[in-house]
């Protein structure tokens, strides 16, 4: 049973914007973060990672490196527990054990260059360092696929033996290709044999990185009594716990997992990869804790990517601008285990639109790179990149105006989603009227700020579904009317505040009268992962439960005080009145001084179990300058207009909308796994693995959107990914616009802007 | 990574002996830029850093009508915060101001841009169009040696064993000289050059070219002095189009690039003729100013 909100605009603390509670011991360098942990007798753990993009691992000496002083543990692929194929949920969807056991450390066979082979624990890095580069692995190097068309084709090297394919129900063995489904509503025939216009188009795209600062890392301590300890940077303490627990093959309870301060996370916190590893460290010397963190270069090399992919696109629209038929086939980088995002790029891909005949076909391809993750939306900027580029170009072919077409087959409630979702209440043309309405879209691009340059503008629409799944918070009153909020949601982009707030609103106090504690896994009922733009929802509405609980339970309190019936009061603004005396007032302050006097402590909690979320529609407004001589491209002016349902705290919602345009405008014009023929990425470090810095970027435009999603309290939808999906074509549309040639190729860099050039005679 | 020792001479003898005796596990150190983290990536071992700012010579400037000699521990922001420098030796002040953000041009040199030897350095080429000389010591004595002899290869150079660069020495520019580099990198800080042109121009009385240099970065296993492309511009107007026009086609035909992650083949010949042809026209410019 799902319940509904009538929105309110009358808030005290919702859309209002307080100092966050977690900032000054961040800008003072107090807050704790997964390198700073120390603890006594702590080891250092170094992870030795293969050279080679596909290899048999023939034997692993680590004699050498075991005689060594100070070296207290040394493990390879063998100390990892053998799993049978069983296929388990580990908090981010359906994973099976085998493959994630053999992604931390590889036992019989590498699938990607930088797949963990063994490792030390020793007493300090450097010696640690030493100790693993005297380990001697044995391989034997198999042909490579490090693409989707290499991995398809028909003598590509098989990469997992006992992957079972599944081709629309079909099994297939010997190959890459992990599924491929289909979805389909209408007669997409038909609807194309009454299209005035088609367009069909492929686009290419290399794999990227999420590009968070902080590296992965993890401590751990496994003690001689079977329980173990971690702490760690992530999305998710719950997740790592169950993760870890299953690879371990451990009851879950007996672990504990303490989320630090998280540098970013962007979906890539959400696997685990150094948590079992320094865990069996520990355990092998005898229980001392056991620290690792990543190299950049592993990170890169390593941990999960967004996959690159091929993807098609075919359009018809009738005269009179109107969509009739859409047809997709994306095929994305699984990495070298099954699990490309493409289930949720075609959840995505047609759904700005409102298109009565469908046919979308996904592939997950296993290829020699390291097991793709989540990234912001996972998908759907792929999948943006492809429809978006092809909706531009179906518009010039056809003379329809780009903006009008968007506007006319806009997607509204009861819009069939390509997957088959009936859409509730959305927001995607209110985004369209709004972005209509911004100065930026009303102002003219401007003269280009040398000669020869050119300027062009590109727009472009983006959606996420986003999710509500579980989450838990406890709050507990204080005699000063203050609140403590624990809550199991790691806080990476301003959660803290955002799930303060909603609790201040519903007890009628400040949000600095909040205070937010993001606890461990011992100390909090379960939380799903931060992701999937969850947070301020899920957890806010948790929040939002436990915050109406307390007010019940001091509305109690008061009529104890009154010696009247509970019913009789009322609670209003803060304060606590008799319905039928209005001489018998109480602040929420005031009763929280009294709680010695009713019935001692309040403590209340809430959790919940979101089916349903609220889905998000985005357009940005994006103007570029070339230099046609060199490809150099600049971003001069750029808007995002975004449906947030409702914004908590506004200026977080607007640094949510700037990040994500910020990675998007990255992932368009530089950043792209550079991979060489024997499968190795040539450019793991953030010299040449080229995201934007500070002074490739304008000050990025917002315009928040509030349409309520109606299943929120406060009408909260989420935020934090659909930014990430308007950027690519954004770009690409621009491109076009000031130059004249499309670009089907990510990244859309100098190199390829001047050879598009070429190949147009210009 | 090992422990290794730190040594700090006072002298460029005493410098010298440290770096006769260990050979290539001992490297001097200026701003240490380059070398930490290269030792840290496990590029070598080293047995000892080598603290060469503790040596008067190495860290002082001397300006005189003779012309221009820096020590080579000097750090890029000495050399463009001197208004007298930045105005005689315009293609030096580029390269050290773009070099890095403030912090990397505090302890940065020139002078260890050029021993790290990597074809795609931005300080190489300017030194080069500059008449550069690099003056070396070693066990036995000095030397002088031109700056575009001075790579051998990606991260090689003309240093022998227990050599070591003291100072780079630039004659007088006379009054009608302009020189300027620029880089093509795809953000706008924090890159590395795809491709990088330095040019220099020294005109006569009646405004023709009469010497020129055109050098060019990240295209070659070093960087390249391209003198055909210097050679199309002398005796040419300095508004010549067609003598700029042959100038940048001459540079791309001594380009010898290969194609990695930061670029093809074609598209680094592409970029050495755009960029020789502007590089050319700033210095002209600057020449005339």
């Amino acid at each position: 049973m799902v319940s509904t909100f009538e929105p309110k605009s009358d808030y005290k603390v919702i859309g209002t914007r307080p100092i966050r509670h977690d900032g000054l011991d961040k800008v003072t360098g107090r807050a704790v973060y997964g390198a700073d942990i120390k603890l006594p007798g702590l080891l250092w753990a170094v992870v030795v990672r293969s050279p080679h993009a596909h290899a048999l691992v023939k034997s692993v000496d680590t004699s050498a490196a075991e005689a060594m002083d100070g070296v207290y543990a040394v493990m390879t692929g063998a100390d990892i527990p053998k799993h049978d194929d069983k296929v388990v949920d580990l908090g981010e969807g359906a994973t099976n054990l085998k493959w994630a056991a053999d992604n931390i450390m590889a036992d019989e066979k590498v699938v990607y260059q930088g797949h963990a082979v063994a490792a030390v624990a020793a007493t300090d890095r450097y010696l640690a360092e030493v100790a693993a580069d005297a380990i001697k692995v044995e391989y034997e190097v198999l042909p490579n696929a490090t693409n989707v068309r290499d991995a398809l084709a028909p003598d590509a090297p098989v990469i997992l033996e006992d992957l079972v394919g599944d081709d629309l129900g079909e099994e297939v063995r010997n190959t890459n290709m992990a599924s491929h489904f289909r979805h389909e509503f209408g007669d997409v025939e038909g609807g194309f044999a009454k299209a005035d216009h088609v367009l069909e188009r492929e686009y290419s795209m290399q794999m990227v990185h999420q590009g968070y600062i902080e590296p992965h890392n993890a401590t751990a301590i496994w003690d001689q009594e079977d329980r173990i300890k971690i702490w760690t940077s992530t999305q998710g303490a719950f997740p790592v716990r169950t993760q870890t627990a299953g690879i371990l093959q451990m009851p879950e309870s007996r672990l504990k997992v303490t989320p630090l301060e998280i540098g970013g996370g962007f979906g890539g916190k959400i696997p685990i990869y150094l948590e079992p590893i320094c865990a069996i460290l520990s355990k092998k010397s005898g229980g001392r804790p056991v620290k690792g963190i990543m190299e950049r270069k592993s990170v890169f090399e390593a941990s999960g990517p967004a996959p690159g992919g091929v993807l098609t696109v075919k359009l018809g629209a009738t005269n009179d601008g109107k969509l009739v038929a859409a047809e997709t086939d994306m095929k994305l980088e699984a990495g070298g285990y099954p699990g490309a995002a493409v289930g949720a790029a075609a959840m995505c891909v047609f759904s700005c639109y409102d298109i009565p005949n469908t046919r979308i076909d996904g592939w997950d391809v296993v290829v020699n790179k390291p097991k793709s993750a989540a990234y912001r939306a996972p998908g759907s900027p792929q999948a943006a990149y492809a429809m978006e580029s092809a909706v531009d170009e179906l518009c010039e072919q056809a003379g329809f105006d780009k903006m009008q077409f968007r506007v006319d087959n806009a997607a509204k409630e009861g819009t069939r989603r390509g997957d088959g979702v009936i859409f509730p209440r959305i927001g995607m043309e209110e985004v369209l009227e709004a972005t209509k309405a911004t100065d930026h879209w009303k102002s003219d691009i401007g003269e280009p700020s040398k000669p020869g340059n050119k300027r062009g503008r590109g727009i472009a629409s983006g959606y996420w579904f986003n999710v509500g799944l579980k989450s838990s918070v406890n709050l507990a009153l204080n005699n000063d009317g203050t609140v403590e909020l624990v809550e199991g949601s790691t806080d990476i982009g301003g959660t803290r505040a955002s799930i303060s707030m909603q609790a201040a609103e519903v007890l009628g106090i400040a949000a600095e009268d909040v205070r937010p504690t993001v606890v461990d896994t011992d100390t909090v009922g379960y939380t799903d992962v931060t992701g999937g733009s969850r947070t301020t929802y899920a957890t806010g509405y948790a929040a939002w439960k436990a915050a109406n609980s307390m007010v019940e339970e001091l509305t109690k309190r008061a009529a104890l005080l009154w010696d009247i019936d509970e019913d009789g009061v009322q609670f209003e603004d803060g304060v606590f009145s008799s319905k039928a005396d209005s001489e018998l007032q109480i602040s929420f302050k005031d009763l929280a001084g009294k709680l010695n006097d009713t019935g001692g402590p309040v403590n209340t909690t809430g959790s919940v179990d979101l089916e349903a979320a609220g889905g998000a529609f985005g357009t940005h407004i994006c103007d570029l300058e070339i230099d046609p001589d060199t490809g150099k491209t600049d971003v001069v002016r750029y808007t995002v207009i975004q449906d947030v349902g409702k914004a908590i705290h506004p200026s977080y919602v607007e640094g949510q909308l700037q990040g994500g345009a910020a990675q998007g405008i990255g992932w368009a014009l530089n950043e792209e796994y550079f991979m060489n023929d024997a499968g190795s990425m040539t450019n793991s470090s953030y010299l040449d693995y080229r995201m934007p810095t500070s002074l490739d970027l304008p000050e990025i435009e917002t315009e928040i959107v509030e349409v309520p999603n109606p299943i929120h309290p406060f009408g909260v939808r989420g935020v934090g990914e659909v930014p990430i999906c308007p950027p690519i074509p954004a770009v690409a549309n621009a491109i076009e616009d000031a130059l004249g040639v499309r670009i089907y190729e990510t990244p859309m860099n100098a190199g390829r802007i001047i050879a598009a050039l070429e190949e147009n005679g210009d | 990574m090992h422990p290794f020792a730190y040594v700090a001479p006072k002298t460029v003898d005493e410098a010298v002996a440290v770096l006769e005796k260990h050979g290539e596990r001992a490297r001097p150190i200026a701003g240490g830029t380059d070398l930490l983290v290269q030792a840290r990536g496990g590029r070598f071992d080293l047995d000892a850093v080598v603290d060469i700012k503790k040596i008067p010579e190495l860290v002082s400037i001397k300006n005189d009508d003779s012309g221009l000699e820096f020590g080579a521990a000097v750090p890029c922001y000495q050399l463009y915060e001197n208004p007298e420098l930045s105005a005689e030796y315009p293609g030096l002040m580029d390269a050290a101001s773009l070099i890095g953000g403030i912090q990397i041009q505090s302890r940065a040199g020139l002078g260890g841009n050029l021993c790290n030897s990597t074809p795609s350095g931005d300080g190489i080429c300017p030194l080069i169009v500059h008449y550069g000389t690099a003056v070396i010591a070693g066990p036995s004595g000095r030397r002088e040696l031109p700056v575009e002899d001075f790579c051998t290869g990606p991260g090689r150079n003309d240093l022998k064993q227990g050599e070591m660069l003291v100072s780079l020495k630039f004659p007088k520019p006379s009054s009608t000289f302009g020189a300027a580099y620029e880089r093509f990198i795809p953000r706008n800080e924090m890159d590395i050059a795809v491709a990088g042109v330095a040019a220099s121009v020294e005109l006569d009385s009646g405004g023709n070219i009469a010497k020129a240099r055109v050098a060019l970065c990240a295209v070659g296993p070093t960087p390249i002095l391209a003198e055909a492309a210097g050679a199309a511009l002398v005796g040419k107007s300095a508004d010549d189009e067609a003598a700029i026009e042959a100038a940048g086609a001459a540079a791309a035909e001594a380009a010898s690039p290969i194609s990695d992650m930061r670029g093809t083949v074609e598209q680094r010949k592409h970029l050495v003729d755009v960029l020789t042809k502007r590089m050319v026209k700033k210095a002209v410019e600057r020449a005339r100013s």
